[in-house]
């Protein structure tokens, strides 16, 4: 049942201010009621923490990028230079660009681990669709995000990145090129192209924002999921999100910035394309032009549409591809069609999920590489067992597999794994409880 | 937990297997479709730099040795547009040399009261200059191809590293692509091959990263450069020595980032401890 209705009404405003407070605007209690008694499972493991590492990523982004705009030029002719002035003679301005930069990967790399969680403990089936679907939107809005960011610092990367990625547009019938034009502010990238970019990439982390809170209401109405995809059925099975759920987050949180910190401080550039350290030059195209690296699969998905399909040529083709590889997510909660949640209980939507994964990172790595040879080859058959994934074992698995044994409870789970904590080392038993 | 690792593991071993198949079967396919090689034909090797790892600082010494190489070389044809004599200051000069370091250069100003655009003599805030009016005139005075500006260069030419090895760089810290790039550039300048065929005008150079011959002559030769210490002058010194100065030009605040890295690693990594064993305190009582 919904986590809210336990904690509703638990606040006591134990001040005259509170009260008066309180009998006005419940903002407190509201706070309150989702961030300190707000009931969460007992059995959280660790990757239910990037939830929290997520909200801080966004906030450090917004103030970053804040200042960052403060010292930066949205024109052609100063962009690059602007971008070098904070790096060289503002006060820690290259603490504040690079943690900008990193920590547009950091995020990512946070949310990749936050979705594909999502994905294994089938978080996103009911009643949690809408919350997965505004997930989805988030997820969407950071890469329109990350991909106006990447153009700001008009290098040879954001230039020829930004032709590249408009240039899909121009691939849809009869509005490709209206839309393709209206998103460059004319017929190729330019400084209408980088002042409405730099506008756009502005505007959306607020919107992301937005949908956050969205997304953090929707879970608070349906409570969190666990790993054992069991619903919560007592008070028993639950904790207070304070201090419990506080405490966890907050060191998951510690050592996600530390990760963090090593690359901005020891390799900041790591993560980053050489090329862009050299000016946008629209008369000199890049050897290979490489997207930021968290859009590689699909990039790869892009590129290994090589053939016509009907009417439909290879570059719509490639284009379409890519668009559906993201808007299947919108469709998962509907697409998978069984009966246990977690694949803790699925032997073989485990095998298959865990190949899943290998198969993004193959298609990242195979983004990365020039499209000929056998790397077509290779990102054909990834491309292939992306959509497999989705649209065939995902539906046919549901039916035809037999899942494990489903504890009654969380607390069973969790005391059940507690009883034999020496036969959790043993490959062979799988115990109930996750964590 | 448990089984996120295992299946974390496996995930590893799948991707190291299927990855190493596969960058040998690419392989394979570039030798028999005879396509175009790739650049540079001999990947850089890394060398010492002074300013590698978590604690590396600039070698004063060496970058004044690399600036004068880049004076009385480079600077024939490449501009530090975006390096002002001021920063000069970082590399052990007082205000007194960096302004008579200033003074050597003639800087284009203007226009003045009368519209007219005037020469004088270089000053602290002005930066290293371009030697060509533009960079039409540059690119016409060599060959069509203006010489890059030299400010960025240490961050703008890495090599890529390929699976697996990127992975290692994150462990070691590797971010020295750029000055080993640099270094066996310029050192890097041998015969052509017989069955190659040099293009006049042109050098060869394996460790080219855009072709396996490129347009600037061997710019270094032994005891080209007067050392004001007791450096031999080789061009194995001038080439080392450039290349760190170049990466100082490219991020001068290197040991600055590096320093405040240490301090905040220390604070993370505690405050992780701290905040770890408050968890495990709070989760004590229950079992999860």
């Amino acid at each position: 049942m919904s986590g809210g209705h336990h904690a509703h009404g638990s606040y006591q405003p134990t001040t005259g201010i509170g009260r008066w407070i309180d009998a006005r605007l419940p903002l407190p209690r509201l706070m309150y009621d989702s961030f300190v008694a707000y009931p969460v499972p007992r059995n959280l493991n660790y990757a239910y923490t990037f939830g929290g590492i997520l909200t801080i990523m966004l906030v450090l982004q917004i103030v970053t990028g804040v200042v960052l705009a403060m010292h930066y030029g949205a024109n052609t002719v100063v962009a690059f230079n602007s971008v070098e002035h904070i790096m060289r003679d503002v006060n820690s301005g290259w603490l504040i660009r690079y943690m900008h930069a990193n920590g547009a990967s950091f995020f990512f790399i946070a949310v990749y681990i936050h979705i594909f969680r999502g994905l294994y403990y089938g978080s996103y089936k009911a009643p949690r669709e809408m919350l997965w679907i505004l997930g989805v939107i988030i997820y969407a809005l950071m890469m329109a995000t990350g991909f106006f960011g990447y153009v700001l610092p008009w290098g040879q990367m954001s230039f020829w990145g930004a032709t590249v990625i408009t240039g899909f547009f121009s691939a849809i019938p009869l509005v490709g090129e209206w839309v393709q034009q209206l998103l460059l502010g004319g017929f190729a990238v330019d400084n209408p192209t980088l002042n409405r970019f730099f506008s756009l990439h502005y505007l959306l982390p607020f919107m992301i924002a937005g949908v956050v809170v969205l997304h953090v209401w929707a879970l608070h109405v349906t409570g969190q999921t666990n790993p054992t995809g069991i619903e919560v059925k007592s008070k028993g099975d639950t904790v207070p999100f304070s201090p419990h759920a506080t405490a966890k987050d907050a060191f998951a949180m510690f050592v996600f910035l530390a990760v963090f910190a090593y690359f901005v401080f020891y390799i900041p550039n790591f993560l980053g394309h050489p090329d862009n350290y050299t000016p946008a030059d629209p008369l000199k195209t890049p050897a290979h032009i490489v997207p930021e690296w968290y859009y590689l699969p699909f990039y790869a998905i892009l590129r290994a549409i090589t053939f016509n399909i009907g009417p439909i040529d290879s570059k719509l083709g490639g284009v379409l591809a890519m668009a559906a590889s993201i808007l299947v997510l919108f469709f998962v909660p509907w697409l998978d069609t069984s009966k246990v949640r977690s694949a803790v209980y699925r032997p073989w939507y485990k095998l298959f999920f865990w190949i899943f994964a290998a198969d993004c990172l193959f298609l990242g790595w195979l983004g990365s590489k020039p499209a000929e040879g056998a790397y077509v080859v290779m990102s054909q058959i990834g491309t292939l067992y992306y959509f497999g994934f989705f649209f065939i074992i995902m539906p046919l698995l549901g039916l035809i597999e037999t899942p494990r044994r489903l504890p009654n409870s969380i607390t069973e789970a969790v005391l059940a794994k507690q009883k034999q904590p020496a036969a959790a080392a043993l490959p062979a038993s799988e115990p109930a409880g996750h964590h | 937990m448990h089984s996120i690792l295992k299946g974390l593991a496996a995930l590893g071993l799948v991707l190291a297997a299927g990855a190493a198949g596969a960058q040998e079967h690419a392989a394979e396919g570039d030798h028999a479709e005879g396509g175009t090689p790739h650049y540079p034909l001999v990947a850089p090797v890394e060398q010492d730099w002074s300013f590698a790892g978590p604690f590396g600082t600039y070698d004063i010494g060496q970058l004044q040795r690399g600036l004068k190489v880049y004076r009385e070389s480079c600077a024939a044809c490449h501009s530090m547009r975006l390096v002002p004599f001021r920063s000069l200051e970082a590399l052990g000069y007082n205000e007194a040399q960096v302004r008579t370091i200033a003074a050597e250069y003639t800087i284009v100003d203007g226009p003045n009261a009368s519209g007219d655009m005037f020469e004088r003599p270089g000053v602290p805030s002005d930066r290293f200059p371009s030697p060509f009016p533009n960079a039409e005139a540059a690119a016409s005075a060599n060959n069509g191809a203006a010489p890059p500006d030299f400010s960025l260069i240490a961050k703008a030419r890495t090599v890529t590293r390929g699976f697996p090895t990127f992975v290692f760089d994150i462990f070691t810290q590797y971010a020295e692509g750029g000055p080993d790039y640099i270094y066996g550039l310029l050192t890097g300048y041998t015969e052509a091959p017989a069955s190659f065929e040099l293009q006049p005008g042109t050098h060869y150079n394996p460790h080219f990263i855009n072709g396996a011959a490129f347009s600037m002559p061997p710019p270094l030769q032994n005891d080209q450069i007067e050392y004001d210490d007791d450096t031999p002058r080789t061009v194995d010194n001038y080439a080392r020595d450039v290349a760190a100065f170049l990466m100082w030009a490219a991020e001068p605040h290197l040991e600055a980032r590096k320093k405040t890295g240490f301090v905040v690693m220390i604070f993370l990594v505690l405050f992780s401890g701290l905040v770890y064993l408050t968890k495990r305190k709070i989760w004590g009582a229950v079992a999860h």
